[in-house]
């Protein structure tokens, strides 16, 4: 093993990764975009889950305070209202799923419609139905609690995931499609010509990657703090090292799809089968909680999840390494796993 | 005296791609400080049997000894190559690109050496995919010289190369000569292997129909009145007119 040819193959990538203008930009873009649409998503109504229809309104006349609907719907964070001049387009709108439900903005009698086949529909019926009802009778039957300690937002919960995704999709793409192109166009058939090994080779592209992905997610991280404060409750020493070890994992796992193959087309489709099932069983955007046991047992085959868990564990509930070295373990298992296979079936050319 | 040692010694390689064999018990012998010419139409198994004698590719069976012992580790270092199809990585310089290759062998050329002798100087601020094919062509050529190889394996080196171009590379390959290296050239271009090449090997259907040199080939198959003295006819008096692709 040389050292200087690593180091001449990890300055030549990161030259690549750095002068490709395109791919540069797309990169440093992205995780602004991620933040500019979590600025909107957060910051606006957009994320109310309810919306409920009242007609008969002129739309851009509305005072909700005035509206002859009860207090308790009108006062909800949860609940936006959706103003229509006629009962025919609220209608159409509750149909399309467009509303929940919808309500006429009438006196003595309360009037509402509600799609059937809406899941939202019914609860929302439920909460208009409680909104009529005088709260004291419920204080006989029902006992209010509050959760100790300080709430993990939503946002706090998702961001680890976000961020998790970024780098899975960028270390199956940055390097087993890159690969794969290399293969293809014969780069790597010349660098078979030289005293070049295939350790020393993929030494330098997993370890180019993992330090791209640290620096763009750091931007991610610190950009999106800027507009949302995150919750960070453990050390971002350990953060750093499950980032580091997640990191590493994902990109071998992107060594096992560059290790054979010259058609991008096909590598394109099979990243794409393993990242898409991947985001959604490691609870990237929704927790699997209540799933039947076979999908749990299936999300566990994935770096993601332990990825996942670990870092939520750390920034959501200030886990120490110690406290998350079983995901650790299986990460650094994971990565040793995938890298000798990687190793075993890497070809230069075919 | 000890007898003079070849640099290659290809013997009875076979090699096939999904049944079909591509080079069919082919063995010839390459003494150091010559330019040996591999010609064929397409298909004839040239590229095959040149990647096999450059290790890119595993023989099926047969032996290629290197300086009369198997090709050990060190074999990469002590040859050049230039592929027929390379694409370099794209966002390097010309001269990054030197250099990045100089720090894959234990020793090489200065950087600044190969681009004067490849002319490369004008363009050495160049990124690769801003290059053109003759600015490629020599790119390339520096590439399989930067190691001071023995041993030189070009696999037509001139494609696509305007007469300009084409007559810098054969003054380079001459020089590589004058030096006591040895080259394996493959070619389409008559004239190309006529020039530089010291003996030939002609392929066709992964044998080697004929092997001498220049002037012997042309001598022993042009002896009509009306067959030009050239290799071109040589060789399509042995592989024929017809197409093969």
């Amino acid at each position: 093993m040389s050292f200087k040819r690593i180091w001449a193959l990890f300055v030549a990538r990161n030259y690549e990764f750095v002068r490709d203008r395109a791919g540069f930009g797309w990169n440093i873009l992205f995780p602004f975009l991620i933040v500019a649409g979590f600025g909107i998503i957060f910051s606006s109504d957009a994320n109310t889950p309810f919306k409920l229809g009242v007609f008969s309104l002129a739309p851009k006349s509305v005072v909700i305070e005035e509206l002859s609907i009860p207090e308790r719907l009108k006062s909800s964070d949860y609940i936006k209202i959706v103003p229509f001049e006629t009962y025919d387009q609220a209608i159409d709108k509750l149909l399309h799923h467009k509303i929940d439900l919808l309500v006429e903005n009438k006196g003595s009698r309360f009037r509402y419609w509600i799609n059937e086949s809406s899941p939202k529909g019914q609860i929302l019926e439920k909460i208009v139905r409680e909104s009529v009802l005088n709260e004291e009778i419920f204080l006989d039957h029902l006992e209010k609690n509050q959760i100790q300690g300080a709430n993990i937002r939503y946002i706090d919960w998702l961001f680890p995931g976000i961020l998790a995704m970024n780098i899975m999709f960028s270390s199956l793409f940055g390097v087993g499609f890159v690969i794969v192109r290399y293969r293809r166009s014969g780069v790597l058939k010349r660098l078979k010509a030289t005293p070049v090994t295939a350790f020393e080779y993929l030494t330098a592209q997993m370890v180019s990657r993992v330090l791209i992905l640290l620096f763009t997610s750091s931007v991610v991280w610190f950009g999106c703090d800027l507009f949302f404060s995150f919750q960070m409750q453990g050390s971002y020493f350990d953060i750093f090292c499950i980032f580091l070890a997640g990191t590493f994992c994902l990109v071998s796992m992107g060594l096992i799809i560059a290790c054979r193959g010259t058609n991008e087309e096909l590598t394109n489709g099979f990243i794409n089968f393993i990242c898409w099932p991947m985001m959604f069983l490691s609870e990237v955007w929704f927790s699997i909680e209540g799933s039947s046991e076979w999908v749990k047992a299936v999300a566990k085959g994935f770096p993601l999840t332990h990825f996942l868990s670990a870092a939520r564990k750390i920034i959501n509930d200030g886990a120490t390494l110690t406290q998350v070295s079983s995901e650790m373990g299986i990460l650094l298992g994971m990565t040793l796993i995938f890298l000798t296979i990687g190793s075993v079936l890497f070809s230069w050319t075919k | 005296m000890s007898a003079l040692v070849n640099i290659i010694e290809v013997k009875n390689l076979i090699k096939s791609y999904n049944g079909q064999v591509v080079v069919d018990g082919i063995s010839f012998c390459i003494s150091p400080g010559s330019c040996f010419g591999i010609l064929g139409p397409n298909g004839a198994g040239k590229t095959t049997t040149v990647e096999m004698m450059e290790n890119i590719i595993d023989l099926d069976s047969g032996d290629i000894l290197y300086k009369g012992a198997q090709r050990g580790k060190t074999f990469s270092q002590q040859v050049g190559i230039q592929f027929q199809h390379t694409e370099l990585l794209s966002y390097l310089t010309v001269e990054e690109t030197l250099k990045t290759f100089g720090a894959f062998y234990q020793s090489h050329l200065p950087v600044a050496d190969v681009i004067e002798l490849c002319m490369l100087d004008n363009i050495k601020k160049k990124m690769n995919n801003k290059i053109s094919g003759g600015q490629r062509q020599r790119l390339l050529l520096g590439l399989a010289l930067l190691n001071d190889p023995d041993l030189i394996f070009l696999d037509e080196p001139s494609t696509g190369l305007d007469p300009q171009a084409r007559q810098h590379i054969w003054s380079i390959i001459r020089g590589m000569k004058h030096q006591g290296k040895t080259i394996v050239l493959t070619t389409h271009y008559m004239e190309e292997a006529q020039n530089l090449c010291d003996t030939i090997a002609i392929m066709d259907r992964g044998h080697i129909i004929e092997q001498g040199s220049p002037d012997h080939l042309i001598e022993q198959h042009c002896k009509e009145e009306d067959c030009p003295k050239n290799l071109e006819s040589v060789f399509l008096k042995l592989t024929g007119k017809y197409l093969r692709e």
